[in-house]
């Protein structure tokens, strides 16, 4: 059981920091949906640095750098140039996907070690928790941190509520003096850094080798759970719990036979998530909606 | 004078012209080879093994041919345009080496009906289209018995691709291998539902670990099984190529598929006009399917596992190449206990093509 648990834990975190990148980027108005492409670059980052420098820990700074490589590039086509977000973004993870597929031919077939587990002093030895909790990698702690930090920031700091404001109304926002370019980069960038970590976890943590288009979708999963948790930080960690959770319960289904077609469980997490859109959309008129209002809106410095 | 100079000049640069066109069509006429790709090949698994093998030709043929290579096309659509594209560019013979270009190729053969086309793992034939397989089975039975010798824990787990009869005949050859040796010992399945997705095949080689199985076996692509046996004490097996790279201390030993020696064959006999596909309405005739006995499925170093384990899948080697071994030889009993065939009979390769059941050995019932 206890192995079970820590391998949905490890299965979700990948999908927990790209989600957590993406929430702010969405909250921002920019619709990034280049994150499949940043968390292969983070991907093949990670593997290099670590083929390199022998340190798994560069793995997380090179998977943060190239996820915000990837970032800029979007940035500067989106918010400087306009350019139409969503297809620049797939644009983004095409383009990654070819590029991470040159840059990582040489890496092929190479192993590295993986990221150590951190035991927390004490809390570790609890019986059950302190395996599953307090014996986790630097990824699985900053993952959580961040989702701290980002409800701290965006409920009660100034700039969050700047950064809620161009992403909701960035016309009002740039009348007030905000400079929404400015924070739009800002907020993309995050959000790459935290796509090309969550990459980074997959050969850091999961396999450790690289292989073309490793993350195998996984940057979608992540989209869509932005989406499942209406742009609410703490549940994205639920989200992204209940994604791991059904992933590995269709396996063990598979393992014991249970009787249910493992092809329903697959598409469960997806289910959820058009579930969790219908009643969003069904709640927009009642209270404002969650979605960020500018979401996907491209902004003309001239208005 | 300069008029009869003229004359000869011209008669002189006329033959030559005659005498290289001659040469060139004879003499230095390669024959166009075309290839299609599903991933690009890298260095392991399965479409590496087709450039190995693509490698081979290169050798024994050299100048002779002329080898086009278009590397990842995914199955579907685009690989029609693909395969077209090679065909209009001349190639003679195209190979395409993946299971889901099977309805592409048929569809491409039929517009250029000079050209011949040899699909890889398909079961659908035509009269330019012949097919090419690896009897993979063959490896997984001394899998079986490998397993069988080395689990503690009597559970192995299985990781498949999609639930197809080439995937479910390897697992029952490896259920056949296993129960040679070892009769309290089964089989788990954990479908992937894809040929290729290193984090997910993670997730299925851990659940196989936390579920009590030490010994793992797999039928997709990636090497994250053998990473994961290894990180975690269990064992397994390599596929498609040797993948001890990945697992020093967790692989017993590798399949190698060596498709070098089908394309060799098949670009001779086009070479001497003797490419056919065979008589009757599916040209079952121009099905090559070749296993350890043909030298297309070769088994890498037996390792990791002690003396006596590696002597008895040497036997089992042996014993499949000389043919004193019939892996699906009667009585064969599925799992439910219906019996297939009785003591006496094999299985012929049709039915192999068409199993949908699990044989005694194996846990749970084929999906679908």
């Amino acid at each position: 059981m206890e192995s079970l648990i820590l391998t949905i834990i490890a299965t979700s975190i990948p999908l927990l920091m790209a989600a957590t990148g993406e929430l702010i980027t969405e909250k921002s108005g920019v619709l990034n949906l280049g994150v499949e492409g940043m968390m292969l670059s983070g991907a093949v980052g990670a593997l290099g640095a670590v083929l390199w420098l022998e340190n798994p820990y560069f793995g997380i700074i090179a998977g943060a750098m190239s996820g915000l490589f990837m970032a800029c590039i979007f940035s500067v086509f989106t918010i400087n140039f306009m350019t139409n977000q969503v297809a620049t973004g797939l644009g983004l993870t095409i383009f990654a996907t070819g590029l991470t597929g040159l840059a990582g031919a040489p890496l092929v077939g190479k192993t590295i070690p993986s990221l150590p587990k951190i035991e927390i002093f004490l809390l570790s030895d609890i019986p059950f928790i302190g395996n599953i909790l307090f014996k986790q990698d630097l990824v699985a702690y900053l993952s959580i941190c961040i989702i701290i930090l980002i409800t701290y920031f965006l409920k009660y700091s100034k700039p969050g509520i700047i950064l809620r404001a161009v992403g909701d109304n960035h016309v009002s926002a740039h009348s007030v003096g905000y400079p929404v370019k400015k924070i739009r980069w800002y907020a993309t960038c995050f959000g790459g850094m935290c796509a090309g970590i969550g990459g980074a976890y997959i050969p850091l943590v999961l396999t450790p080798h690289w292989s073309e288009g490793m993350t195998a979708g996984r940057g979608w999963i992540a989209l869509a759970l932005v989406v499942f948790a209406s742009w609410i930080p703490w549940r994205i960690i639920v989200g992204a719990l209940i994604f791991g959770g059904i992933t590995i319960a269709q396996l063990v289904g598979q393992a014991r036979g249970w009787p249910i077609p493992s092809q329903i469980l697959s598409m469960m997490p997806y289910l959820a998530t058009i579930i969790a859109l219908t009643i969003i959309s069904s709640r927009i008129s009642k209270n404002n909606s969650v979605v960020p209002a500018s979401l996907g809106k491209p902004f003309f410095d001239t208005q | 004078m300069l008029k009869f100079c003229k004359h000869i000049f011209s008669l002189v640069a006329l033959s030559a012209s005659v005498l290289f066109f001659i040469v060139t069509n004879s003499f230095a006429n390669p024959t166009k080879v075309g290839f299609v790709y599903l991933t690009t090949p890298g260095d392991h698994g399965w479409t590496y093994a087709h450039e190995l093998g693509k490698q081979m030709v290169e050798k024994r043929f050299g100048d002779d041919v002329k080898i086009s290579v278009v590397e990842n096309v995914p199955e579907g659509p685009d690989a029609t345009r693909v395969i077209r594209e090679l065909a209009k560019q001349g190639n003679e013979i195209i190979f395409t080496t993946s299971f889901g270009y099977m309805e592409p190729t048929l569809k491409v053969a039929k517009e250029f009906p000079n050209i011949k086309f040899e699909h890889i793992t398909g079961y659908k034939r035509s009269n330019n289209v012949a097919t090419g397989n690896i009897r993979f089975y063959e490896g997984r039975y001394i899998q079986g018995v490998v397993a069988g010798l080395m689990t503690k824990t009597n559970k192995i787990g299985y990781i498949g691709a999609y639930p197809i009869a080439e995937v479910i005949m390897g697992i029952n050859a490896f259920a056949q291998g296993l129960r040679s040796v070892n009769k309290d010992a089964s089989i788990s399945v954990i479908w992937a539902n894809t040929w290729y997705d290193p984090v997910k095949e993670a997730d299925a080689a851990k659940v196989h670990i936390a579920e009590g199985a030490d010994i793992l076996a797999q039928h997709t692509d990636s090497p994250a099984m053998l990473q994961i046996a290894e990180k975690n004490g269990a064992l397994g097996f390599g596929q498609s190529t040797d993948m001890s790279a990945f697992a020093p201390k967790a692989q017993l030993f590798a399949s190698e598929n060596n498709w070098g020696p089908y394309y060799i064959k098949k670009i001779e006999q086009l070479k001497n006009g003797k490419w056919n596909t065979g008589d009757g309405p599916d040209h079952w005739a121009g099905n090559e399917w070749g296993g350890i006995s043909s030298d297309m499925l070769k088994i890498s170093k037996f390792q990791n596992m002690p003396d006596e384990v590696a002597k008895k899948a040497q036997e089992a080697l042996s014993g499949i190449k000389n043919g004193s071994i019939k892996i699906f030889a009667g009585p064969l009993v599925d799992n439910t206990g219906k019996e297939i065939i009785p003591a006496g009979k094999t299985l012929d390769d049709g039915a192999l093509w068409g199993m949908n059941y699990y044989l005694k050995g194996v846990n749970g019932k084929v999906p679908g």
